[in-house]
């Protein structure tokens, strides 16, 4: 298995080029994962605490996004930034940027339905004592994320799994451009076709690392959510 | 912040309230007052309405007909009421935390509130438990905690909704001790139970409801020694009231 040891062995002598391209896909992915979490956990707060006309669509709408084809976020976004779309003059297809908004558009839907959830579970578990200690909205809100600050991290690390793995929407927007937009994904897509086996299986190693690592991560918030608050 | 009321909320009058839940009477025409003195004692089987009243007193139900006042009031926050619920939540934090958070909550300054959970925790005997997770605590703990955090609200009145049940034995004793010396200390107590013993050893007055009426009320030694009403006798001969 010449190719599976030489791809070992790009991981293992740190392959700058390899780790160009983790350290691109890392920098998106966790960005985007911000940015989304910005977003999704005030909305999916928001959703859960308040009541307002066509709610149950919304959450329907917002459940259903969760599974979002990457290729149609690329897609969407691809509109907006190319030169005839809306935001054309900005001038970002086919930058490291546009590859951020794309994530984002895909993974604030997890975030913030995940959000919705968990805080509308803790709610309906603590409204009568909150209640009945006259706590207000603002006290109430930063309580409830506080509270389930362990699950919240589960939905991020959730959002940040998806984005990392995905190819659909990074290779639209991005362009796959060599040193510039090329990510763990797109890069696998590419060379497994051309058929440099080599780089393809090396990254499809540290990608596999990756999302092991963050399931792990998401497995000790669980523990530590289990230790701090029974 | 919350600004303490002067005003009391005592007495607190049901006059002719209803309580109508998806088309179901849950309460039906109550008209009852609670005064400053010792403790109201609510009894009933399962099911007479015993919660739905205790939260309505605490200002939690909206009554669908008659009216509530506290100290004459018809809207007032709940600032120097507490309640302690038939299935208290404990906070996903340690014992101590959960007082500070009433505490917080009940606008106490931060340089006041650590003697105050220290005071609390050990009036509920469970300072040596201070820094477990409220969750990880015995049922039992639990409900002492939970009183611990409704006090912590400095209540002039307090709603206790069934604070004993499935506690064995020690654990009762320890909860109707404290309710006997925070009535002592002048805080109202209004509390449920299906209980009859306990209701005699704690009730200045008597409420017996049965499907959300009252059947009858007034001090517990004219209760337990002569009832009036016909349902009022059997309940107190022990005899089931369906
Ligand atoms: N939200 C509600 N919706 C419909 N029925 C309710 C609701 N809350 C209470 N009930 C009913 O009202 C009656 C009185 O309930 P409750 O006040 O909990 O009685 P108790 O505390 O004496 O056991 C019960 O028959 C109960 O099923
Ligand atoms: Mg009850």
């Amino acid at each position: 298995m010449p190719e599976n040891a030489s791809a070992l062995h790009l991981v293992l002598t740190g392959d700058p080029a390899l780790f160009a391209i983790v350290r691109l896909s890392l920098i998106v992915s966790i960005s985007a994962t911000f940015f989304a979490a910005l977003i999704g956990v005030p909305l999916g707060s928001l959703i859960a605490l308040t009541r307002f006309r066509g709610r149950e669509p919304v959450i329907v709408v917002l459940n259903a996004l969760m599974g979002l084809p990457p290729v149609v976020a690329g897609l969407a976004v691809y509109l907006m930034l190319s030169r005839s779309g809306p935001l054309g003059s900005w001038g970002l297809l086919f930058t490291p940027l546009a590859m951020v908004v794309a994530q984002t558009v895909l993974v604030t839907p997890i975030i913030a339905a995940l959000t919705r959830q968990t805080i509308e579970d803790l709610w309906l578990e603590y409204r009568d004592e909150l209640t009945a200690m006259n706590v207000g909205p603002l006290r109430r809100v930063r309580t409830l994320i506080w509270d389930a600050r362990f699950s919240l991290l589960t939905a991020l690390l959730a959002g940040f799994g998806r984005a990392a793995a995905e190819v659909g929407a990074i290779i639209i927007v991005g362009g796959n451009i060599q040193g510039f937009t090329r990510t763990m994904t797109t890069t696998i897509a590419l060379e497994t076709s051309k058929g440099n086996l080599p780089l393809a299986i090396g990254l499809g190693i540290v990608l596999i690392t990756i999302v092991v690592l963050i399931s792990a991560l998401a497995w000790g918030a669980r523990r530590a959510a289990e230790r701090f608050s029974g | 912040m919350s600004v303490r009321s002067l005003e009391s909320d005592l007495p607190i009058c049901f006059s002719e309230v209803g309580i109508v839940t998806s088309g179901v009477a849950i309460l039906d025409d109550i008209s009852l007052t609670f005064s400053a003195d010792a403790p109201t004692l609510l009894i009933g089987p399962n099911g007479s309405g015993k919660t739905t009243l205790l939260r309505a007193a605490m200002g939690l139900l909206p009554v669908s007909r008659g009216r509530i006042t506290w100290g004459g009031r018809e809207v007032s926050p709940p600032t120097r009421r507490a309640i302690m619920f038939q299935h208290p939540v404990m906070l996903r934090r340690s014992a101590a935390a959960n007082i500070r958070y009433a505490l917080a909550a009940a606008g106490v300054e931060r340089a006041e509130r650590e003697p105050r959970v220290v005071e609390l925790l050990t009036l509920v005997g469970l300072e040596p438990l201070a820094h477990r997770p409220a969750r990880r605590l015995s049922g039992g703990e639990q409900q002492r905690l939970s009183l611990a955090r409704a006090l912590a609200r400095d209540p002039a009145v307090l709603f206790l909704d069934e604070p004993t049940a499935s506690l064995d034995p020690a654990a009762t004793k320890a909860i109707e001790d404290i309710v006997r010396a925070i009535s002592a200390r002048g805080i109202k107590v209004v509390m449920a139970t299906h209980d009859l013993g306990e209701a005699k050893r704690l009730a200045g007055d008597i409420v017996l409801l049965h499907r959300g009426r009252i059947i009858e009320s007034g001090p517990a030694e004219r209760f337990f020694a002569a009832p009036a009403a016909d349902d009022a006798k059997s309940f107190l001969a022990g005899e089931l009231l369906i």
